[in-house]
């Protein structure tokens, strides 16, 4: 039998989900279902003096409406509302909890009612009057009141004075604005309380994150709550954290003991996490060969006044490139806003973006190529550790992606490429993120009929978890994949993370791994135990799974067929629950890498940027499935595009509001935007990552993607625009 | 939002009648625009009087030599429609440059006139806008303002008309044919839009009773020389920064007659005969088309964010005569500007 993994398998879930049978969290009813919809502030800081509900009660078909001051009992301990993903100082935010104003789009009532629409019109009719404060949510106006938080990483040498005497200097600012994540589904929950019982069909990245979150703000025993989400219409990031929709929809199906549901709309979802603005500081000090000899890097990045959210935008360079001397720095400035939270890549997208700007602008100072810089600088050991990597194949990224690209044709200087109206530009970057793994159990079911079910609480955000996961038991367990049955999404399967960080498919795969050899092992004591058995004496790991047998590997003709061990003992089905390993092992560091490659054409008088062409290469260890995992690194690179070109959450300042806060006018790149683009995974065995020499590839895809379009437009125009997003305006001086 | 009765017309006179009866009733086309500003508690109209099945649905030749269309014509259906894509052209490059193709399947012709600005504080009604609530203020101009008028503005209001398809019917002299309580009349594009002034409330010169039926189409469509060339921050599903329309009659290098309207930049598609008249005898070439640049953005002002326009503005311009001018109109399915 064909090996499942590594072979480019569509999607397992596909037809349910292009079929509509796949159900996401608002979209299951249940008799009785009662709709609540958000009424939220308007302003972005002070207090609610009242809340005038009276209009809405009005409103026939409108049941209830829920304020800070009826809401039924919940917890008062900030401890109580910190998820698996909280940060770690700050409080998180209380739903409903009291009157105080915190951010813009903040929910200050439920209004519930028989159905949505009624729901809607009743809460346009709240009224709630301010005690106004003044608020800021402008990063540069609120500059100087950064203050530094942990080093992320540790300082080496002296990076100041290195930078000075280098030979060649580059220092500059970087910035990126806020971006939100708008995926396709929104926030949606529907919670169903049927006396003292919780079943809640939520949008999340976590189900057991939400469920041990619900049990402690809802002081409920964990086995009396039940969290699912089967399906989920894209997170990347917005869903690790348990929104503030699951809260209100449990809280009011308490208070009104039926089955609720909250919906937000897309306009609200501008209140949830983002990717905070950040100014981002290199300055990097080189030799006249190229190699670096000093490399600052600091970031400024927003968080909320109310908790302290910071992820690792400076380290990169440390993994990239060798450096004597080096400073790290994070500040965060607090801001009128929610708080900030992951989006793909986080800390990396914006870090690396202004790390391999910084590297362009120093290749242009040294006069140099820019893969060449990268060669010269290229660390074989994360420098920050000073370990080697459980492997690195980096270079053979630089040398495919360019290869691809054609990058051997390029001339160095600025505007030196041309077509017609057009300029042409060639840029490049590196990327850089983690091959993590983080404990997961995955449960078996074997069976008699040649079937099993593979079963852990994760949850398929669109990745293709479902699909892998097949792939991997399918393999493990010598069974045709349409035999495996894979679930997921139920808080009450076996423990598994948040989906997030890349780090799903080698924890979940890895303890299918495990699983699997258990249910081996079980299976060769059955057919151990048959008489003459041609398998006595094997050990389970002399034995294989294949084409539904039990197969010695010394000698292939000494088998016992599943389905007749499984008979003779008596067994109609074997279950078996295990972990994967996660090693404690520091000895080496663990990443994946990339080289991007991009080619921009902008009309010279006009500034119109288009991108005509992206090579990714990736080396990111096994990939299990080229299909899923080209569709993973192609979104990415889309991403990247928005990044550079498009997106930008545009706040009025003096209102402290979102002014975009919708689809129409918060770009991200549509097909116009988006032509050829290549994905290349560059082999990269790893035996020492984990057992199967996966690292996962969520978040790879889009970082260094905005750097090499970046740097591209550079090249086509010889104007280095700093800020997110370049836009035509920014290319060509029009007035 | 609040709730609304709904009742269908069934022939203009009853949509008329509808209407004039209830002062809160607004009629409702495609509703890709009225949707909206509902959900988003701009519109609180009493009731919808659906006017999308009357029977006004027809593209037809006139006798006068034009063409008259039907105010539910689809904006889809009209910009592929023969006779339009092939004697009018820039009308259907402009129409296919807007929106998108499942909400240009829904959009009205008539919709499209009366389609509202998309000024941001327009929309968020936690915020001040003359607009929507006269005398509030303008947030937009100490404000977000990228998406804002360059010209023809007031210190009540700097929004612009967003339409594309308008721009070009601006540019092709069309006709507005209406019908209310006081019988039929027509309004010659130029007069259908307004300036802000102090009423940035009123965007038309169509009266709250009265009902688009038709868009007339003259006779001459330029369709040798023609451009619609739209500027947006992507490259597709966007409005406009700044769109022009450029329409050209040639007598070999000689410009015989020439039409410009700009979109995007202000209040109404916006055109100046001065520029059009200093494109007249001319040499099609970079000097004229400069010269008329400058007459058409003569007097227009930056509020910030949105300074960058002018000088775009006037390339967009030079280029779009140069296109039209060749007969290389700007293609929408290839977005390489030409
Ligand atoms: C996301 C998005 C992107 C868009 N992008 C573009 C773009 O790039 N370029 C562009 O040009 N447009 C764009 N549009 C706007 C779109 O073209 C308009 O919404 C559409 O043309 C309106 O037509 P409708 O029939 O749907 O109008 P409706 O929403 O039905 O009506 C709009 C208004 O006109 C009134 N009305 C309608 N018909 C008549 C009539 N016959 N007589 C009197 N009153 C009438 C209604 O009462 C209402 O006030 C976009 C819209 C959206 C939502
Ligand atoms: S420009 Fe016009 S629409 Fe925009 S805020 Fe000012 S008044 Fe309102």
């Amino acid at each position: 039998m064909a090996s499942h993994i590594g072979s480019a398998t569509s999607r397992v879930d596909g037809r349910a989900k292009v079929t509509g049978e796949a159900k996401y969290a608002g979209e299951f009813n249940v008799p009785g279902l009662v709709h609540g919809y958000v009424v939220e502030s308007t302003i972005p800081k002070g207090r609610i003096v009242r809340i005038d509900t009276s209009g809405a009660l009005e409103v026939d078909g409108v049941i209830d409406v829920l304020t800070h001051r009826n809401r039924p009992q919940m917890a008062d301990k900030d401890d109580a509302y910190k998820d698996e993903v909280a940060t770690e100082k700050g409080s998180p935010y209380r739903p409903l909890y009291d009157d105080i104003v915190l951010f813009s789009g903040q929910p200050l009532a439920l209004v519930l009612a028989e159905d949505w629409e009624t729901a809607r019109v009743a809460a346009s009719l709240v009224k709630v009057e301010y005690e106004k404060a003044p608020h800021i949510t402008d990063l540069h106006a609120e500059r100087a009141n950064a203050y530094a938080i942990d080093k992320p990483e540790k300082p080496r040498g002296d990076a100041e004075r290195a930078f000075a005497s280098a030979a060649l200097r580059h220092e500059a600012e970087y910035f990126i604005p806020t971006e939100h994540h708008n995926p396709m589904e929104l926030f949606a929950s529907t919670a169903i309380w049927d006396n003292g019982q919780l079943t809640v069909y939520d949008k999340t990245q976590g189900v057991q994150n939400v469920q041990q979150y619900l049990c402690s703000v809802f002081k409920m025993k964990p086995d009396a709550v039940r969290v699912m989400s089967p399906y989920m219409g894209g997170g990347f990031g917005s869903g690790l954290r348990p929104q503030y929709q699951v809260v209100l929809a449990v809280l009011a199906a308490r208070a009104l003991n039926r089955p609720v549901r909250v919906m937000l709309s897309r306009a609200q979802m501008y209140a949830l996490g983002h990717r905070p603005a950040t100014i981002e500081r290199l300055a990097l000090g080189a030799n006249s060969d190229g190699t670096l000899d000093a490399m600052t890097h600091e970031a400024i990045a927003v968080t909320s006044q109310f908790e302290e959210f910071a992820r690792n935008d400076t380290g990169w360079g440390n993994l990239l490139y060798k450096s004597p001397n080096a400073k790290f720095e994070h500040k965060l400035v607090k801001l009128d806003v929610p708080t900030s939270c992951d989006m793909r890549a986080p800390g990396a997208a914006t870090g690396v973006y202004a790390l391999e700007c910084a590297m362009d602008e120093l290749a242009v100072a040294l006069k140099m190529d820019p893969v060449q810089l990268r060669l010269q600088c290229y660390s074989d050991r994360d420098q920050g550790a000073d370990i080697p990597y459980t492997s690195k194949q980096l270079r053979e990224c630089y040398r495919q992606g360019a290869a691809a690209f054609g990058w051997d044709k390029r001339t160095a200087e600025p505007r030196s490429m041309r077509e017609g109206s057009d300029l042409v530009g060639w840029g490049m970057a590196s990327g850089v993120w983690e091959a993590l793994q983080m404990p997961a159990t995955v449960r078996i079911v074997l069976t008699a009929n040649g079937h099993a079910e593979v079963a852990t609480a994760a949850s398929d955000i669109g990745t293709g978890t479902y699909t892998i996961m097949a792939q991997v038991a399918a393999d493990m367990l010598g069974l045709p994949i349409d035999s495996i049955n894979v679930k997921l999404g139920d808080s009450t399967l076996p423990q598994c993370p948040l989906e997030g960080g890349s780090w799903i498919a080698s924890s979940v795969c890895n303890a299918i791994a495990n699983t699997a050899r258990a249910v081996r092992g079980d299976l060769l004591k059955l057919a151990i135990g048959m008489k003459d058995s041609p398998l006595a004496g094997a050990g389970v790991d002399d034995v294989a799974l294949i084409d539904g047998k039990i197969v010695s590997k010394r000698d292939a003709t000494r088998a016992v067929s599943i389905a007749s061990a499984m008979q003779s003992g008596n067994a109609d089905r074997i279950t078996r629950e295990e972990a994967n390993k996660v090693a404690e092992d520091k000895s080496h560091a663990r990443n994946v890498h990339s080289a991007i490659f991009a080619e921009v054409k902008v009309d010279e008088q006009l500034g119109v940027i288009r991108v005509t062409r992206v090579v990714n290469a990736v080396a990111a260890g096994r990939i299990l499935n080229p299909k899923t995992a080209h569709s993973q690194v192609m979104g990415g690179v889309v991403w990247g595009i928005g990044m550079a070109l498009h997106e930008e959450t545009l706040f009025d300042h003096r209102f402290g509001r979102v002014m975009n806060a919708n689809i129409a006018e918060y770009h991200v790149p549509v097909h116009a935007d988006v032509h050829d683009i290549k994905v290349i995974f560059v082999d990269e065995p790893d035996e020492i990552v984990n057992p199967l020499g996966i690292k996962g590839l969520g978040e790879i895809g889009i970082v260094g993607v905005a750097a090499a379009i970046a740097n591209a437009v550079y090249h086509a125009t010889g104007k280095r625009v700093r800020d997110l997003p370049i836009t035509l305006d920014k290319v060509v001086q029009f007035n | 939002m609040t709730p609304f009765q709904y009742a269908r017309a069934n022939d203009v006179a009853d949509a008329i009648k509808q209407i004039a009866t209830d002062p809160s009733a607004k009629f409702i086309a495609g509703g890709t625009n009225l949707i909206d500003l509902i959900k988003y508690d701009v519109e609180g109209p009493s009731r919808l009087i659906d006017i999308s099945h009357l029977p006004l649905r027809s593209i037809e030749p006139t006798s006068a030599g034009g063409v008259l269309i039907g105010a539910m014509v689809p904006n889809t259906d009209l910009a592929y429609h023969p006779l339009i894509e092939g004697r009018y052209p820039l009308l259907s490059r402009a129409i296919l440059s807007g929106a998108s193709q499942q909400l240009r399947n829904m959009a009205s012709t008539g919709g499209n006139l009366l389609q509202r600005t998309r000024c941001f504080y327009y929309y968020d009604t936690a915020t001040p806008c003359n607009k929507r609530e006269p005398g509030s203020g303008c947030s937009a101009i100490d404000g977000v303002n990228r998406i804002n008028a360059i010209l023809g503005t007031s210190e009540a209001c700097i929004a612009t008309h967003p339409s594309d398809m308008c721009v070009a019917l601006a540019a092709l002299e069309a006709t507005v044919h209406v019908t209310g309580p006081a019988g039929a009349r027509t309004i010659a594009f130029a007069d259908f839009h307004r300036l802000p002034g102090n009423t940035p409330q009123r965007d038309t010169n169509l009266e709250p009773d009265e009902i688009i039926t038709a868009i007339e189409l003259p006779p001459k469509g330029f369709s040798a020389n023609y451009s619609y060339l739209k500027i947006r921050d992507r490259l597709s599903y966007a409005f406009a920064l700044v769109s022009v329309a450029a329409a050209l009659e040639l007598d070999g290098d000689t410009i015989k007659e020439a039409r410009l309207a700009l979109g995007g930049v202000a209040h109404k598609p916006w055109r100046s005969s001065a520029a059009e008249a200093a494109l007249l005898g001319q040499r099609a070439d970079a000097t004229a088309f400069a010269k008329a640049a400058d007459w058409l953005l003569h007097g227009a002002k930056g509020y910030g964010h949105n300074n960058f326009k002018i000088g775009l503005a006037r390339r967009a311009i030079i280029r779009t005569l140069d296109q039209a001018a060749r007969g290389t109109p700007q293609s929408n399915s290839d977005k390489k500007i030409r």
